[in-house]
């Protein structure tokens, strides 16, 4: 199923949620809202399920009005941040509560019901909790219920919010790599709501950047990490460096001193340098386009990360260096931006 | 007992010990006399005020043995009375649970402008007189009332007849199912309805399976107190009743009339059934609570 979405706009009293958006969605594709809170991004998962209604705009699957619908006509399975589930029913009714409410007409025998449970408890591996209520359960149990019973309906999309928001880091690195391979299975159109970064670059097939109700970008998240469209993009995601500078034809420079950037195509006048923490190469003192004092040195994992005081600027900024390279504290330094990217303020 | 930190080597080991546990002792408990002293002041009150009370109505009942209580109670006018308060209370029960649910529905489930006011107007009959709210029946429907000459002209009777009382009782017990709801579904929030209705279910099937599962306890707790006041209220029902004897006396009025012709073993027989169900009313109220509570605390997540 695809999903378009076109020239959505929510207001909630003052405050636009939603300004004007546009998307398309691919058949079977996983994709990820990435924005941090107030961006609309729920909002927008929201009217696609028909649990909110926009403002102005429309929405299409497969080319189908979807605003002329209801949330319950639209087969969709809404997985919620804080799962939702039932309290007063067990986890075999939780799951099976979409197939027992269908009207009478098309309602699955009870022997149908039971089996096609028993089915989604296994797929998310825990049909030894039927019987248990959802108090009993922990939080990523819950949220696989939550998702068995989201699937229970044969949804034509299945929208996610913060799916694993809630949850403790452990449990959601293990949940991540199983939706994963869980969409590789069931292939349903797929979007969720994150605002971890990390989750949607690894997890996704493509994600959607938002900042307030509005969309920044859209593309792989290797498109998305290598080549952000925006300052805000780019400040998102990934840990970056930014430097505030001053374009003036085609030369940068840093608090009055020229630095050895080029800055073609960006328009003259105060613009914000970024560079990614481990583009930053650090060389002899006398090489590089900029020159600082090296304060700390932390080291774990596959890097060392510097804290160094730029020269011109006076600005802390935190490099990731390869371990092989002997930094130390007080030591000054030459600093090279392999890759850098100079967006206007 | 002095609270002195333990000051020198000179002091015995035991001693020592002593005065330790005095300072290390629980800051949350007071020195053994004052607690006595509290205790026994709340005991007496309780048994001066709320025991005592409750004995003397049984006693009283009693008084002349069991044969003039029951004697008391099978007396048509006393049976007429029972009838009367039953009929009453199930009426305004029943249709205060559901416009307390409607209204509780409404207010913790959905924004809409003038949601305060609503509040603040579930809360009026709670914070105006019951003398008051009788008397506003009488301005309304009575002879000399707001829509008096209409029902008089169309021969329909509210006031001094059972309507008219039953119209009091549901005024002054209406707050009970909505209070009771409210702050249980402002908690549950939602989100079980929104999945219910994205899982295809109609907006009945959706309160019927998932919002009343979840709110039983508060509605049982809701009719409970509902109930108790509808079958003891006194102040407007007596404003609006006439005191038709054997017509429309409920079982409060019943009793003060009765005490007031100096029959105290009827009167008191009647208490004593007022009473009873005060007792099972307390009793079923801490059953509930504790299904309440429990409610709450396995919604942790």
């Amino acid at each position: 199923m695809t999903i378009e979405v076109r020239n959505l706009v929510k207001r909630f009293g003052v405050f636009a949620a939603l300004d004007g958006v546009n998307l398309r969605v691919a058949d079977g594709e996983l994709l990820a809202l990435l924005g941090p809170s107030g961006s609309g991004k729920t909002t927008l998962l929201r009217i696609i399920a028909g649990l909110d209604w926009p403002d102005s705009g429309e929405v299409f699957f497969d080319g189908e009005d979807a605003l002329l619908r209801g949330a319950g006509e639209r087969h969709v399975g809404f997985v919620f941040q804080h799962y939702a589930l039932f309290r007063h029913m067990t986890v075999f009714e939780n799951v099976a509560f979409g197939l027992r409410v269908q009207p009478r007409a098309i309602r699955k025998s009870e022997t149908a019901i039971r089996a096609r449970v028993k089915e989604l408890l296994d797929l998310v591996q825990l049909d030894w909790l039927a019987g248990r209520y959802p108090s009993q359960l922990s939080g990523g149990q819950r949220q696989r219920i939550a998702l068995a019973r989201a699937l229970a309906i044969e949804p034509r999309i299945l929208l996610l919010d913060e799916p694993f928001g809630a949850l403790d880091a452990k449990v959601r690195k293990e949940l991540r790599h199983w939706l994963r391979s869980l969409h590789r299975e069931i292939n349903v159109t797929s979007i969720f709501v994150t605002h971890d970064q990390e989750e949607a670059l690894e997890v996704a097939n493509r994600v959607v950047v938002m900042d307030k109700g509005r969309i920044e970008q859209v593309g792989t998240p290797t498109e998305v990490y290598d080549s952000p469209a925006s300052a805000f993009v780019h400040g998102f995601i990934g840990e970056s460096i930014e430097l505030p500078v001053q374009v003036t034809d085609g030369s940068v420079e840093l608090d009055g001193n020229k630095l050895a950037l080029s800055a073609e195509g960006v328009s003259p006048g105060a613009s914000r340098l970024f560079v990614r923490r481990h583009d930053m190469q650090i060389g002899p003192a006398d090489a590089g386009a900029l020159r600082g004092e090296i304060m700390q040195v932390r080291s774990f994992g596959p890097v060392q990360r510097a804290e160094v005081v730029l020269s011109q600027g006076k600005t802390v900024i935190e490099i990731d260096a390869p371990r092989d390279r002997d930094l130390r504290a007080g030591e000054i330094v030459g600093l090279n931006p392999r890759r850098y990217r100079i967006f206007g303020a | 007992m002095t609270m002195e930190l333990p000051d020198s080597l000179s002091l015995t080991p035991s001693r020592d010990d002593v005065r330790a546990s005095a300072v290390r002792g629980d800051p949350r408990t007071e020195p053994k006399a004052i607690r006595i002293a509290i205790i026994a002041t709340a005991v007496t009150f309780l048994s001066v005020f709320i025991m005592l009370p409750l004995v003397v109505v049984f006693a009283q009942a009693f008084s002349r043995g069991i044969g003039a209580y029951v004697a008391a109670l099978s007396n048509p006018e006393a049976l007429a009375a029972i009838r009367l308060t039953l009929m009453i209370a199930a009426i305004s029960v029943t249709l205060n649970l559901v416009f307390g649910l409607v209204a509780a529905w409404a207010i913790a489930k959905f924004e809409f402008r003038g949601k305060t006011f609503l509040v603040s107007l579930v809360d009026l009959p709670f914070s105006v007189s019951p003398v008051i709210s009788g008397l506003v029946f009488v301005l309304l429907f009575g002879a000399q009332g707001f829509f008096g000459p209409w029902l008089a002209s169309h021969n329909i009777r509210l006031l001094f007849a059972v309507p008219g009382m039953t119209l009091a009782t549901l005024f002054v017990t209406f707050p009970f199912v909505v209070r009771a709801l409210i702050p249980l579904m402002q908690e549950q929030g939602t989100q079980e309805e929104e999945a219910a209705i994205s899982l295809g279910a109609s907006g009945l099937q959706t309160f019927f399976r998932v919002t009343l599962p979840n709110i039983k306890w508060g509605v049982l707790y809701g009719v409970l107190l509902c109930n108790a006041r509808a079958m003891g209220e006194f102040g407007a029902v007596s404003v609006v009743s006439g005191h038709i004897r054997g017509e429309t006396n409920t079982m409060p009025l019943l009793v003060e009339i009765l005490y007031n012709e100096y029959q105290f073993v009827a009167s008191f027989a009647i208490a004593s059934l007022l009473a009873m169900l005060a007792l099972i009313t307390l009793v079923a109220k801490t059953v509930l609570e504790r299904h309440l509570d429990e409610g709450k605390t396995s919604h942790d997540h």
